[in-house]
């Protein structure tokens, strides 16, 4: 599973930081039919996790109401430079990781 | 405004169930009109799950929810109920001592009312996040932040959705 | 960029025909009269490509993200929220993958073509063209798997499959921001014709032809959309319905379930020849892929 996570051009320390995070998941909600009209089992990432340095920056439980190929931006001051992960889950078992190098200026 | 007609609809509606006649349901749903609009347990639920009624109050502990410091912006009209951009973003600083520690996006009308819950640590800036849901069909989600005091503060807001106009039955 | 138009300047032109008027004898005059029943058709065609009731009249043309919201054009406009460019990652990776197995070699699309964003600029708006190797015409995504089989030595790839998406939008994005523009070349005419005259035809249990809310019907609205154009220059692009990246055939079929008309398959001659058509009759837009859409 691919995903992406941008940062904005030239992140600095101490200044608000919009990240973005996209990953490329059909998020299936199990409530879809195939051609021969069987449900297409539900499949959705339903935890993520997404760290600095391995501090938890946030996590939480996503749901079939969670768009596909999920979208998540948010705000954060970050203290210093370091690895910024982002790991899922999703019912399938299916695991995924993702990291970037934040490199900040101060 | 909607809000009003849709708490007005629901006393009326109450009363009728306890075995009330119609005529004096009308009154009382007239007497209702000078009620003031306060608690958010008297508006409006008539339209959502029961599942919906049940999430909301199994993860307020059925405590009080004050519709204040969250804000939300959703488009009133969405393009396609597969993907409706969300941003919610809360009054305060983040910090340990005063922080947002879960977000809880709910729908009334989904098939699994619980769209995302997520954890946050104090981020030292405003708790802002950008996502996006899936709605089915025209309603209003419920956006529920519990701070690091244990209260729940929170926004509702409403959004059309539409049908696309051509089915699309191709695989 | 100098655009190329459909009259080619390499063809001989009517001035230089009508000369042979003056020869006398029944040889000249049957040269004249070919010459002429070539003119006459040739004419027709081009008329019919440039008019007919199908197109949109060129000052008039709109991409299909002007009749969308703010959110939808943001979404597109900004790659860093535009989904389709996890597919335009994996594109990239697919692109510099080779291998070796004991007796062949599969050489990555990079081995040719290096860079992507600079060797491919401008390709995607040349097909569909017409191949003549097999006499057949060919989109991008039949070149990218004739590359694939042919030259690198592995299995084609399936239809509307992610690899086969993430390629296409690789090699559309080098053209993006390019003008479409279209060589109309004497072996492209039948297609291009055939193309024309579906889109024209009323089809399907609705009994409606493309043009008519397409062309006739471009900015009303059908429940609560607004019909667009139905441009092609935007795709592979990711459809909220879909709620993944798809080509414009993937597109096309949508429309053909719309109708309730029969669904042509991926890659059929139907399909092809009307992406063709839909791609000279968008000349003049400029290329947006990987776009979204509702």
């Amino acid at each position: 599973m691919t995903a992406r996570i941008l940062l904005p051009p030239n992140p600095k320390v101490g200044v608000k930081l919009d990240i973005r995070i996209l990953i490329q998941h059909p998020m299936e909600t199990g409530f879809r039919h195939d051609i021969s009209g069987a449900a297409i089992t539900k499949n959705v990432i339903h935890h993520l996790s997404f760290d600095l340095d391995g501090i938890t920056l946030f996590s939480g439980e996503l749901g079939t109401g969670t768009s596909a190929n999920p979208f998540l931006q948010f705000s954060v001051i970050l203290p210093h430079s370091g690895w910024l992960q982002l790991k899922w889950v999703d019912d399938e078992g299916n695991t995924g990781t993702e990291r970037v190098l934040c490199n900040l200026s101060p | 405004m909607n809000a009003k007609r849709h708490s007005l609809q629901t006393f009326a509606q109450l009363l009728t169930l306890n075995g009330f006649s119609r005529l004096g349901a009308l009154g009382l749903g007239a007497v209702g009109a000078l009620l003031p609009m306060q608690r958010l347990q008297a508006q409006a639920l008539e339209r959502e799950s029961e599942d919906f009624r049940a999430l909301f109050k199994s993860l307020t502990q059925s405590g009080r929810v004050t519709l204040e410091r969250v804000h939300v912006s959703i488009p009133r009209l969405a393009d396609n109920g597969h993907s409706v951009p969300l941003k919610v973003w809360v009054d305060g600083p983040q910090t340990p001592a005063d922080h947002v520690k879960r977000v809880v996006v709910l729908s009334e009308r989904n098939p699994r009312p619980m769209i995302s819950n997520l954890q946050f640590t104090p981020t030292q800036t405003r708790l802002e996040f950008s996502t996006r849901i899936r709605l089915n069909g025209s309603q209003r989600i419920w956006v529920l932040a519990l701070m690091s005091d244990d209260r729940w503060w929170g926004q509702v807001a409403s959004v059309e959705v539409t049908e696309s106009a051509c089915l699309d039955a191709s695989l | 960029m100098k655009k190329a138009s459909f009259l080619d300047p390499t063809k001989p032109s009517g001035s230089d025909s009508a000369h042979s008027i003056s020869s006398p004898g029944l040889r000249g005059s049957w040269v004249c009269f070919l010459t002429l029943t070539y003119l006459l058709l040739t004419s027709t065609l081009h008329a019919q490509v440039l008019g007919g009731p199908g197109i949109v009249q060129r000052s008039l043309m709109r991409s299909g993200i002007s009749f969308s919201s703010a959110d939808l054009r943001a979404t597109q406009s900004d790659d860093s929220l535009n989904p389709s460019f996890l597919w335009i990652d994996q594109g990239q990776r697919l692109w510099q993958e080779g291998s070796r197995s004991n007796t062949l070699d599969h050489p990555s699309c990079a081995a040719c073509h290096q860079d992507s964003q600079q060797s491919m600029r401008g390709v995607s708006m040349k097909y569909p063209r017409w191949d003549k190797s097999t006499s057949r015409l060919i989109n991008l995504e039949g070149q990218i798997n004739a590359c694939r089989t042919q030259r690198q030595h592995l299995m084609a790839l399936p239809h509307e499959s992610d690899e086969l998406l993430a390629l296409t939008a690789l090699v559309s994005l080098a053209s993006r921001g390019l003008v479409l523009s279209r060589t109309l070349d004497d072996d492209l005419k039948p297609a291009l014709s055939r193309g024309q005259s579906r889109y024209e035809t009323r089809m399907g249990q609705n009994n409606l032809a493309c043009m008519h809310c397409h062309t006739q019907n471009a900015g009303q609205h059908l429940g609560g959309e607004t019909i667009s154009q139905g441009q092609p220059h935007a795709y592979p692009a990711y459809r909220l319905e879909w709620q993944r990246l798809g080509s414009l055939q993937k597109r096309l079929r949508a429309c053909l379930s719309g109708v309730k008309a029969e669904i042509w398959p991926f890659g059929s001659q139907e399909l092809t020849e009307l992406e063709l058509y839909l791609s000279f009759r968008g000349e003049g837009l400029a290329i947006e892929s990987p776009g979204v859409r509702r």
